[in-house]
């Protein structure tokens, strides 16, 4: 069934990290991400992935989960960690034509592997714990400074609600006309990718339709209830910073200074 | 009492360069006072959703003026006053929701209109009070049935304290318990709270709940009045292919097979009564 697509990645906890302010979590994610690439050797590297894992626990959702977040890029961090492993200079562990294996290689490959895995990890903190809505809010609020150099960061927000409220909505329809049109005979699943495709042409052009009618629709309703493009619009939810926000940032603080040391005290590996 | 809204001979024509004079409206004057409860039945094409978006200019009368108030809707600089005066609840309930959560929806009128946060949380709670959606103000409204969407947009509308609010069909694409929620919740705002309601449907056991019925067709206001005014007319709605309710229509049948009952019958209550006496007699 097309319905049961969930959409976002939204896991609704209790934790601390749940609390926090979207705007706070959207900027320390990336500098998380910055200092992760900054590492320059496995002392800091450990250093951050440990201080990532406590975040990713802290969460309180399963490990499991976020251990499925690499089946998405699993290829990527095979083939970096293959193209690493064969790269390294140095003494050749074990060598068979141009391909040959030495210890930078084999540490090349661990880290940027470790690397990979942990950015991964720490971005799906702030798309689990974060519901579409307060991403969405928090995104605008940080972008709100672009208008000053004419970026419409009102409309774009807009256009990213708008978007997440009708995507459920579509997919029913979706699958209403794909069983409409199973009724009239049509054969979705079998044949192979060209008349699969095909196939689908009799559900987008209807879907195409809807969604012109339903975009003037709702255009009509906006402007019903006084929408003008943003102009002198205010919130209803005031986003203020909370103790927690105060913390999480002194503390991601505290660990980016320690990731700053550790890079300046031991020699780099890469 | 003064009216509230006035249609001057208004004319209007979807594509003004066609040839042929096919107006969607055609030459409708009409006057409604303030806290009023009418019903615009009619036919699809009888121009009757064409007539409910004239009210808060959307729509602009090709020929004619539309007065809200005193402020005429072709006047720019009065759109967004009239819009805040008169609210439009649209017939798909999907396409009026903007925001992916029912309170946020709700507000999202009352954020366009600038208000601070406080009033509009205020506002907002006491909407959602309104039409009995307030526990489910921080759902998803892809979670709602038909009825509960259609509350929460008619939230939406009230939450900008309009003095008036026309629905465009607001039931056709409900269930019969949907549809029962939307009306009484529309009944109560126009009671309780005395919003001028006009109610555009197709079914005319809502338009007996009004405290006036305007017919149209083709363009034109075929009749108007109480109900009970309205629905004796039998002959003349069924000429136009319109149905009257189903104990208005038995009561209808039975006279004319030369029993002896009251003039016009509006609901179950009624009938019955006016049966029984029958059968006593």
């Amino acid at each position: 069934m097309v319905r049961d697509i969930t959409l976002g990645q939204y896991v609704p906890e209790k934790s601390l990290i749940h609390r926090m302010d979207a705007r706070v979590k959207i900027l320390l994610l990336l500098m998380v991400l910055v200092f992760i690439f900054a590492c320059r050797n496995f002392v800091s590297l450990t250093a951050i992935s440990l201080f990532s894992i406590i975040i990713i626990l802290m969460t309180k959702i399963s490990f499991i989960k976020y251990l499925k977040s690499l089946k998405a890029i699993f290829v990527i961090i095979i083939f970096t960690g293959i193209i690493n492993l064969f790269s390294g200079s140095g003494d050749s562990l074990w060598q068979w034509q141009f391909l040959k294996i030495t210890w930078g290689g084999i540490n090349n490959a661990i880290f940027i592997t470790v690397r990979i895995s942990v950015m991964m990890m720490v971005s799906s903190v702030l798309t689990y714990t974060t519901s579409p809505t307060d991403l969405t809010d928090g995104l605008e609020r940080i972008m709100s400074p672009l208008k000053l150099i004419h970026v419409k960061v009102h409309e774009i927000a807009m256009i990213m609600t708008i978007a997440l409220r009708f995507i459920p909505v579509l997919l029913e329809e979706t699958d209403k006309v794909m069983n409409a049109q199973k009724a009239r005979g049509s054969d979705m699943e079998n044949g192979n990718v060209f008349r699969r495709v095909r196939a689908l042409v009799p559900v987008l052009i209807p879907m195409l339709v809807s969604s012109f009618r339903r975009a003037g629709d709702l255009a009509m309703a906006m402007e019903c209830r006084c929408y003008n493009g943003g102009k002198g619009r205010t919130r209803m939810k005031v986003m203020h910073l909370s103790l927690t926000d105060l913390i999480a940032v002194i503390v991601s603080f505290l660990i980016f200074g320690a990731v700053i040391y550790l890079n300046a005290v031991y020699p780099a590996v890469i | 009492m003064e009216d509230f809204i006035r249609v001057e001979n208004v004319c209007f024509q979807y594509d003004e360069n066609e040839k042929n004079n096919s107006y969607a409206l055609d030459n409708i004057s009409l006057s409604i006072k303030r806290g009023e409860f009418v019903a615009v039945v009619g036919h699809n094409g009888s121009g009757k959703s064409t007539l409910s978006k004239h009210f808060n200019s959307i729509y602009l009368p090709t020929l004619g003026d539309v007065i809200i108030d005193g402020m005429n809707t072709k006047d720019d600089d009065c759109i967004f006053d009239i819009r805040k005066k008169v609210g439009l609840v649209l017939q798909n309930p999907d396409n009026q929701i903007v925001a992916g959560v029912v309170e946020e929806d709700v507000a999202f009128g009352c954020e366009n209109l600038g208000f601070p946060p406080k009033k509009i949380r205020e506002r907002v709670d006491s909407a959602l009070k309104a039409v009995g959606m307030y526990e489910y103000r921080t759902h998803s409204p892809d979670k709602l049935s038909g009825g509960q969407k259609q509350r929460v947009a008619i939230a939406g509308i009230i939450a900008m304290e309009p003095e008036c609010i026309v629905l465009d069909e607001p039931t056709a694409m409900l269930d019969p318990q949907g549809r029962d929620e939307v009306i009484n919740t529309v009944i109560q705002l126009n009671k309780e709270m005395g919003i001028t309601i006009i109610l555009i449907t197709h079914y005319m056991e809502e338009a007996v709940l009004a405290d006036r019925v305007i017919v149209m067709d083709t363009g034109k206001i075929l009749t108007d009045g109480t109900p009970r005014e309205v629905f004796a007319k039998v002959e003349l709605l069924r000429k136009h292919r319109l149905d009257v309710p189903q104990a208005t229509e038995l009561i209808y049948r039975l006279k004319s097979c030369g029993y002896w009952l009251p003039e016009c019958v509006l609901n179950e209550e009624e009938c019955v009564r006016a049966i029984k006496t029958l059968i006593r007699k």
